[in-house]
């Protein structure tokens, strides 16, 4: 974005510190729009002096452009399945954050009878893999004509809309493309592609549909330019297409073009500042077996996840080839700046019962699953408390201070896990061995210290549980 | 131009009717001759000349000499289309694209791992890892003379490994050498490394000097570089890795691992005496990964080009996020030339086993979506793992599975100029 400091946009508030947006003062507001985690229109008294007033009006534009992304955003479909795309800001994560990740649409030819149709539009709409607290979803469809019959492509347009997912319109043909507008125009597909031969038909269906199009060519000359007219035109919503080569040369080309474009938007040139579509289905054109293009097409979504691709196009429906992938891009999008957390509280791990171990960790998200996912491995039936260090790990919580005895105690009786359990015992990290006094002070239980590394849990249980000398039930 | 847009026009002139003309449609304007209009269609065409275009086209349609009107400051289109009310875009607007250069002003440090009988080793070939003058296969940036090499984990004991991953090593893994030889000859290994995990006090706790006779045995099966790995107790690796330092003289063996808080100094001196290479480790954190290497290259005078870094591998799902970012942020520190930070990146990518969705037999969480059969999506796991570090910047990737050695190693050749074959089918005609 153009501002480099929230003073630039400070000077273009109301200065009243009338904490309308949510914070305390403009400045801080300013903050918060400069690394967007709020929005203009949250100042009230702007907006409202803005409808009556031109002055007004110029500085929440000015303002905008002050904080708009150096990549531009393009929405795709409507209401709550709208998917948002571009919007970047820098080349390296670690330089702020990456904003929206990349969009995940899978292949519908027009070609397909409509059970199968059904079953792949299906498997888009249900595939869920949880993860950190929330199911991994996937976003949307790209039907493709491949039966060169403008009917069909309008009917299989309309099936797949049904599904009221996102949607990429596939085709060069400016009449095919017409036809499917006619009945899905209004769910703001994405329409596939503009290239040098049917631009100037395309230019006219974007417009005429108001939809965002996709301009397509391996030569980037070729590109910047369609994008530029497009531009000219009064297009704004536009996604490059630099064409994606699925080996050898071709792909490494194809990872020069798209460096080349995200790096030179970024830096100097605006003309190129749009969202990039990379095609991993482009893998199915290498020669081979089913599960070697699957893989193949996971290796390329895999390259341009991390480097820049805004939106996809698969084949594959196989979970096992979308799972790492969404987990990947989880990864590559989470915003570093923010401690990755889960929720505090009481865990089930297995079956537990009034008999089993109590635990307790911290809501560091790597920390927490970490240990879940070794207890659940070794089968242990536990309680497993989580507790609120504000997503820090048990060693820096504990040095921290956010890993204490009153907050513990806290815990436990907000999840009463004394009522849950007839023992009073409970197990802490190893890390947080020096906390033990304190937390059977404060709590009335008696504390364990478990094993520095929650991998040994089992081993430890196996010596330690139950408790020889205690107050059995 | 609609009727709104001259309405908005209009009113940034701050003229609510306009004076003389009536306008009732899209183009229907009365206009009363002799009347004021001039300055006002005069600042109109200033704005946008196709405002007072239309004007005088609606006025001419309803036979008003405007002609003479206008001429002094708009250009009329000499040829009216009717049928054409918006103009079209005819020609494709030609630019050029100007890709944005970039030249750091450092270098990575070139290291040599193996020596040939030349070099004062026994190894048929050397590896050189480092070099890079760019990001990772950027190699329009700079030419990149080394790629990344995959090294093939081997224990000195049977170890309990994912199903996916047993069918591959049952056979040998009771023997070492048979082991180094069969990822060299059947699974493409660029080096070898014989993890000494039996010497761990927790496990069979074999004595240093028995242990270095696997390294010796190794080093007789394959002829390739090797790295040698502890059992991570940092009370036994120091003297181990100096022992084995010593049995392989002058075969310039990675090292692993010296850290921050195991006798560093005494590996590192090891390694100078008997000419081999370090490893140094730090757990996901670029201050500790400086602080050692000046300790290393200030302390004990380790030469830079016998010095590799492991700033740790959190696989797919488990914190890759942290381990991207901070081996990319250390590549990127050293390309603008923080010398303490320029050395080649090895990466433990077969830590991606240790995610459960590599090796669970099917998803715990009810819920999810089935994850499909681990046979596949444990290599896929290691592949990704691997191929999202490459890009941070990994030189020496440590891996397990053979499919995901074959798949790295291709898509590696493939970024870094090797395969100068090209499919050109459009991904248009996939059926």
């Amino acid at each position: 974005m153009k501002a480099k400091s929230p003073l630039e946009i400070y000077r273009l508030l109301p200065q009243k510190n009338c904490g309308e947006c949510g914070f305390d003062t403009c400045m801080s507001f300013a903050a918060h729009l400069l690394d967007r985690s709020a929005k203009p229109s949250q100042c009230k008294p702007l907006v409202e002096q803005a409808k009556k007033d031109e002055k007004a009006r110029k500085k929440l534009q000015q303002i905008e452009e002050l904080i708009a992304p150096e990549i531009a955003e393009v929405v795709i479909g409507k209401k709550e399945h709208a998917v948002k795309i571009g919007g970047e800001d820098v080349l390296h994560r670690h330089e702020l954050t990456f904003y929206n990740p990349t969009a995940f649409f899978y292949d519908i030819p027009d070609t397909l009878d409509d059970k199968e149709i059904d079953e792949r539009c299906s498997r888009v709409v249900e595939y869920k893999k949880f993860y950190v607290g929330k199911f991994l979803t996937i976003e949307g469809m790209a039907v493709r004509c491949v039966s060169g019959d403008a009917r069909r492509f309008r009917d299989v347009a309309k099936r797949v809309a049904g599904y009221c997912r996102p949607m990429i319109l596939v085709s060069f043909d400016a009449n095919c493309m017409r036809s499917a507008l006619e009945v899905v125009g209004e769910e703001r597909p994405l329409i596939y592609a503009a290239n040098e031969r049917n631009w100037r038909e395309f230019l006219r269906i974007a417009k005429d549909y108001g939809v965002p199009v996709v301009v397509r060519s391996k030569d980037l000359n070729t590109l910047k330019s369609l994008a530029v007219t497009f531009r000219k035109a009064g297009i704004k919503d536009i996604v490059l297409d630099p064409v994606t080569e699925p080996v050898g040369e071709g792909l490494r080309r194809t990872f020069e073009r798209v460096i080349q474009l995200r790096r030179t938007a970024i830096y100097e040139d605006k003309d190129v500042a749009y969202p990039i579509m990379v095609t991993p289905i482009s893998a199915w054109v290498i020669e081979g077996d089913d599960v070697e293009k699957a893989y193949w097409e996971s290796v390329i979504a895999g390259i341009f996840i991390v480097k820049y691709a805004d939106i996809m196009i698969f084949k594959s429906l196989e979970p096992w080839t979308i799972m790492p992938l969404v987990v990947l891009r989880q990864n590559i999008y989470t915003d570093p700046r923010v401690p990755v957390q889960v929720e505090p509280g009481l865990r089930k791990i297995g079956n537990p019962d009034e008999n089993s171990p109590v635990m307790i960790t911290t809501n560091f998200a790597l920390t927490y699953y970490t240990v879940e996912s070794d207890l659940t491995s070794a089968k242990i039936d536990c309680w497993l408390l989580v507790l609120d260090t504000g997503g820090i790990c048990v060693e820096a919580a504990v040095a921290g201070g956010q890993f204490n005895a009153s907050g513990v105690k806290k815990l436990m009786e907000e999840t009463k896990i004394g009522e849950k359990v007839r023992h009073r015992y409970l197990i802490i990290p190893g890390l947080a061995a020096r906390l033990k006094g304190a937390i059977e002070d404060e709590t009335g239980w008696k504390v364990l210290v478990g094993p520095i590394d929650s991998g040994r849990i089992k081993g430890w249980l196996e010596q330690n549980w139950p408790p020889k000398n205690g107050n059995e039930p | 131009m609609k009727i709104e847009d001259l309405f908005k026009l209009l009113k940034k002139y701050n003229i609510e009717e306009l004076e003389g003309v009536k306008i009732e449609g899209d183009i229907e304007i009365e206009m009363e001759v002799g009347s004021s209009i001039l300055p006002i269609i005069q600042a109109l065409a200033q704005e946008l000349g196709m405002a007072a275009y239309h004007l005088a086209r609606a006025s001419k349609i309803l036979g008003y000499p405007v002609e003479q009107l206008f001429t002094e400051f708009v250009e009329l289109p000499k040829e009216v289309k009717p049928e054409k009310a918006k103009p079209e875009v005819e020609e494709l607007v030609r630019v050029e694209f100007k890709p944005y250069k970039v030249n750091y002003p450092g270098k990575i440090n070139e290291v040599q791992l193996g020596a040939t009988p030349k070099e004062g080793g026994t190894r048929k070939y050397s590896i050189k890892v480092g070099g890079e003058r760019s990001l990772p296969f950027y190699l329009f940036d700079a030419e990149q003379k080394n790629l990344p090499v995959v090294t093939v984990d081997v224990f000195d004991r049977p170890v309990p490994f994912p199903k996916a991953v047993r069918e591959h090593y049952e056979d040998v893994m009771n023997d070492p050498a048979e082991w180094a030889r069969k990822v060299v000859r059947e699974f493409g290994a660029d080096m070898v490394t014989i993890h000494l995990i039996s010497t761990d006090p927790l496990l069979d706790d074999t004595p240093i000097h028995e242990a270095v006779k696997v390294v010796e045995d190794v080093l007789q099966a394959v002829k390739c570089p090797i790295v040698v790995g502890g059992s991570g107790n940092k009370e036994k690796d120091p003297p181990l890795l100096e022992k084995v330092a010593e049995v392989a003289e002058g075969e310039r063996v990675l090292l692993a691992s010296a850290t921050l808080d195991n006798d560093w100094e005494r590996i590192a001196n090891a390694a100078k005496k008997y000419n081999q290479v370090v490893l140094a480790w730090t757990q996901l954190d670029i201050n500790a990964q400086k602080t050692l290497n000046r300790y290393l290259l200030k302390r004990v005078g380790l030469p830079e080009n016998s010095l590799v870094m492991d700033p740790t591998t959190a696989p797919l799902g488990y914190g890759i996020d942290y381990a991207f970012s901070n081996m990319e942020r250390i590549r990127i520190a050293a390309l603008k030339g923080d010398a303490d930070l320029a050395f080649p990146i090895s990466s433990g990518t077969t830590n991606a086993w240790g995610a459960r969705e590599a090796w669970m037999k099917e998803s715990p969480i009810s819920g999810d979506t089935s994850w499909g059969p681990r046979e596949l999506r444990g290599p896929l796991w290691e592949i990704l793992t691997g191929l999202t570090l490459a890009l941070a910047g990994v030189d020496i990737f440590m891996m397990l599975h053979p499919a995901s050695v074959a798949v790295l190693k291709e898509v590696i050749s493939m970024l870094g100029g090797k395969v100068k074959e090209s499919v050109d089918k459009d991904w248009l005609v996939v059926t």
